[in-house]
């Protein structure tokens, strides 16, 4: 690299992880692939896939750190990271606007649709179809949106408030405020994902073969895998804590963390009112 | 365009500068923009020959009425006798893999990842990219998904070998209408290109926001830069949308959800609402840069300053904003109620006047010029006179009463093509022209450059004007035989493929021409009229330019 450069930008020497993370995700989609058609080896190279791609995220990242402690990460730099991540969490949003968009057509022009014994029937065009025009579908039964549901919310909420506690803490200097705030954190964030597993395996309404099941397991799913995704972000923050990472200062992998993580929660409360509240109103209670 | 000067950059540092990495770390790790545009030219070249070879096909087969060929290319890819309903089949499959690997493999991989890496850095006066590293793996991303497009026409994909569901994916015969893995290679292939473009398009946004060079304001910068972040924020918001959908279709086929299965309550039309709220702005996406390219070559072949430059700023701007809420014309004939088509129709219009400013201030930078006709200026101004054809006939289908007729017929065909192959296609090879001495150090052949623009151009117009009457006539698209009645324009058509064909073996011959032959070019080899920052630099650039950061007066 030239030694001769005036200016704070980071310029990079080459690297292998770009073309390693891309052969990674390959062997991840073929795996993908044979497992979804019952092909010999599939799930297995799938799950090689996944790890090679979990090194590949771990391989980076440590190099992103490694910089940011050799001191490429001047201010202009740390303002690109700013950016990045902003703009990610907003393709992320639009991301979930797909999956409220299938919810609302269903929910907003709902079919004659009428589920008995996990099998779904459409009696579109049909006499008496007219009667079964109602969201959810005549013989869903939905999850009470005032308990489970509703302590996810307040769990997210409290969860929410204790990264900013964190994140307090880290900018006066208290690292076991910072410590605690992301202990609790993330111990509210796995109890989170427990409760919509537990509620998952509870559920009145099956996977398959119906609008409300598809809308409503895929958007609370995908919702779930982000807050898994954050919970790992705020593990790696955690451990970076303990070695001293983060400065009042320069912290930026946390503020990441946080963002990200608040970015989950609003989707959750949208979910909460739209999914679990309004798209359940009236319909009867499991 | 603001006139631009950079205190003295030519020969800065070009010791440290020019130390290139060795063989292997320059292009397979690399982190250098300049690299990995010549990188993305050169996979769009060999995808564009791909999927170019697939039109050839298409157009042998349509050359005459009845079935020509596709039995036996059918049989060759089977190894066994092929049915009539492979043979269809293998149709579908051309028609498919032709637009998924033009739109996503050959335009956008060249405006967007070539030119937009090779030269938003050096116009905004930046040594490289903001995120380098993740600039790489926007290329490499590419190839995997290339390579699963590809794949897919070697497995089962419902009636025979391949994924026929068009490039729009339509449930439901995406989802129970074609068995096999075909289709989830496509769908994967689309995830990965469409995770190399949002990454691409977050590197972008923050390169241009967070590293012009100082003295750059926004309203300082080229309008290539401007075109490519309108293109970058079209990206961003819109993809993420498809890859819900492909998602959806995705658990559809595999998993049993009934997102597009109206057994289950399902609404096949969703994924058609949720594809074109993508597709719409993907238009755009492939054809701002283009704008922003030619805005640059016409001034520069006129020798004067862009005429109405915030006009034309803000007019992609406005562009790209209403580009995202007139989607559902492409979806007339679905059964929407007519005050839904009167919106869209209403919507659409707008479009036009953003359009037309830009159109009329190409006009208006020319005239009074010093004009010289130059290959790249000639690919712009193909590019002017054929966008405005595509875009007049765009008017007419945005109209929902008129489109009941036109929807699905051969008019269509001929109405994207001009705005594609021969609007978005033609600013690539005019931004070629342009910067290809820029890129190499060397200079094309101009008298081989003329030739190939002409027989193109000749080649094109045969090739699609034709396909206007075939539609007006009620030639529905995608199939792979007609009626004696649409003969003489589908042999005149196909007449066009080629003569377009010998204009790309000119343009192969003048790419060679210019590595093995052609002379050394200077610095800015266009002379005044070449204003931007690039033309402060050496030809080509030095490895890392600007390590003295440019001071824009």
């Amino acid at each position: 690299m030239s030694g001769a450069k005036n200016h704070d930008y980071h310029i990079l020497p080459p690297d292998i992880w770009p073309l390693f993370g891309s052969f990674s995700v390959f062997v991840m989609a073929i795996g993908g692939i044979r497992a979804m058609h019952d092909m010999p080896f599939g799930m297995a190279t799938f799950l090689a896939g996944v790890a090679l791609v979990s090194l590949t995220f771990f391989a980076w990242w440590r190099n992103v750190i490694n910089e940011a402690h050799a001191g490429d990460h001047t201010p202009v730099v740390q303002l690109h990271l700013r950016y990045g991540m902003i703009l990610f969490i907003a393709s992320e949003v639009m991301f979930f606007v797909g999956w409220f968009w299938a919810w609302f057509d269903y929910s907003l022009f709902p079919q004659p649709l009428e589920l008995v014994d996990g099998i779904t029937t459409n009696y579109i065009g049909q006499e008496g179809a007219a009667a079964l025009l109602q969201w959810p579908p005549k013989g869903i039964e939905v999850l009470n949106a005032f308990e489970l549901p509703l302590l996810n919310t307040l769990i997210l909420l409290c969860s929410g408030t204790t990264v900013t506690w964190a994140h307090h803490s880290l900018i006066n200097g208290n690292r076991q405020g910072l410590i605690t705030g992301l202990w609790l954190t993330i111990i509210l964030g796995a109890v989170f994902t427990a409760i919509q597993a537990y509620e998952y395996s509870i559920a009145p309404f099956p996977f398959a073969g119906i609008n409300y099941s598809a809308a409503f397991y895929m958007a609370t799913g995908f919702h779930g895998f982000h807050v898994l995704v954050g919970t790992i972000f705020l593990i790696v923050c955690l451990a970076r804590a303990y070695k001293g990472h983060f400065t009042p200062k320069q912290h930026f992998g946390f503020e990441a963390a946080a963002w990200y993580w608040h970015f989950v929660d609003v989707v959750w409360l949208f979910l909460f009112i739209v999914v679990y509240v309004w798209g359940g109103w009236g319909a009867p209670v499991h | 365009m603001t006139t631009i000067t950079a205190d003295g950059q030519i020969d800065d540092h070009a010791h440290d500068a020019d130390h290139k990495p060795a063989f292997f770390q320059r292009w397979f790790m690399s982190t250098n923009h300049k690299d990995i545009g010549t990188l993305y030219l050169l996979f769009a070249i060999i995808a564009g020959i791909i999927g170019g070879a697939m039109s050839g096909l298409m157009r042998m087969e349509l050359a005459e009425p009845g079935i020509q060929y596709l039995q036996t290319w059918a049989s060759i890819s089977n190894g066994t006798e092929a049915s009539m309903d492979q043979a269809y089949h293998l149709w579908n499959v051309l028609i498919t893999a032709h637009g998924l690997i033009m739109v996503f493999f050959m335009v956008m991989p060249a405006m967007i990842g070539g030119f937009g890496n090779w030269f938003v850095p050096l116009m905004i006066g930046a040594p490289d990219m903001a995120f380098p590293r993740m600039n790489n793996i926007s290329f490499w991303l590419l190839v995997p998904a290339f390579l699963l497009l590809l794949g897919s026409a070697f497995v089962p994909g419902g009636t025979g070998m391949g994924a026929g569901t068009g490039w729009t994916v339509y449930a439901p015969l995406a989802t129970s209408g074609s068995v096999g893995p075909a289709v989830d290679m496509a769908i994967l292939s689309l995830h990965l290109a469409g995770a190399s473009s949002i990454l691409g398009a977050v590197n972008f946004i923050t390169t241009i926001f967070n590293m012009r060079a100082p003295g750059m304001t926004l309203h300082k910068m080229p309008l290539f830069v401007w075109s490519v972040l309108v293109t970058a924020f079209l990206l961003l918001l819109s993809l993420p949308v498809l890859a819900a959908a492909i998602t959806m279709l995705l658990t559809d086929r595999n998993f049993g959800t009934a997102f597009f299965d109206a057994a289950g309550g399902g609404d096949p039309v969703l994924y058609q609402h949720l594809f074109w709220f993508f597709g719409h702005p993907e238009v755009y996406i492939m054809i701002l840069p283009g704008f922003g390219m030619v805005s640059h070559i016409v001034a520069t072949f006129s020798r004067k300053p862009v005429f109405g430059y915030l006009g034309m700023a803000y007019a992609m701007v406005a562009i790209g904003v209403v580009g995202f809420v007139v989607w559902a014309h492409h979806m007339f004939t679905t059964g929407m109620s007519v005050n839904v088509k009167m919106y869209f129709t209403a919507a659409t219009m707008v479009i036009a006047v953003p359009t037309g400013i830009k159109i009329f201030s190409w006009i208006a930078t020319m005239w009074g010029g010093s004009m010289t006709f130059k290959t790249p200026m000639m690919w712009a101004l193909g590019f002017i006179f054929m966008f405005t054809v595509g875009g007049v006939t765009g008017v007419v289908l945005a109209n929902g009463g008129i489109d009941d007729n036109l929807h699905d017929t051969y008019y269509v065909v001929a109405h994207f093509h001009y705005v594609l192959s021969l609007g978005a296609v033609f600013s690539i090879f005019a931004g070629f022209y342009y910067w290809l001495p820029k890129m190499s150090g060397r200079m094309y052949s101009e008298l081989l450059g003329q030739l190939h623009f002409w027989i193109f151009f000749i080649g094109v117009n045969v090739l699609f004007f034709p396909q206007h009457f075939l539609g007006q006539q009620g030639m529905p698209r995608r199939y792979p035989d007609y009626p004696d009645a649409y003969a003489y324009w589908n042999q005149i058509s196909s007449l066009g493929y080629w003569i377009m064909l010998v204009g790309v073996a000119i343009f192969f011959v003048n790419l060679a021409y210019t590595f093995l032959a052609g002379r050394k070019a200077e610095g800015n080899y266009w002379g005044e009229g070449a204003t931007t920052l690039e033309w402060t630099l050496t030809s080509p650039p030095p490895f890392h330019q600007f390590e003295t950061l440019p001071r824009i007066k």
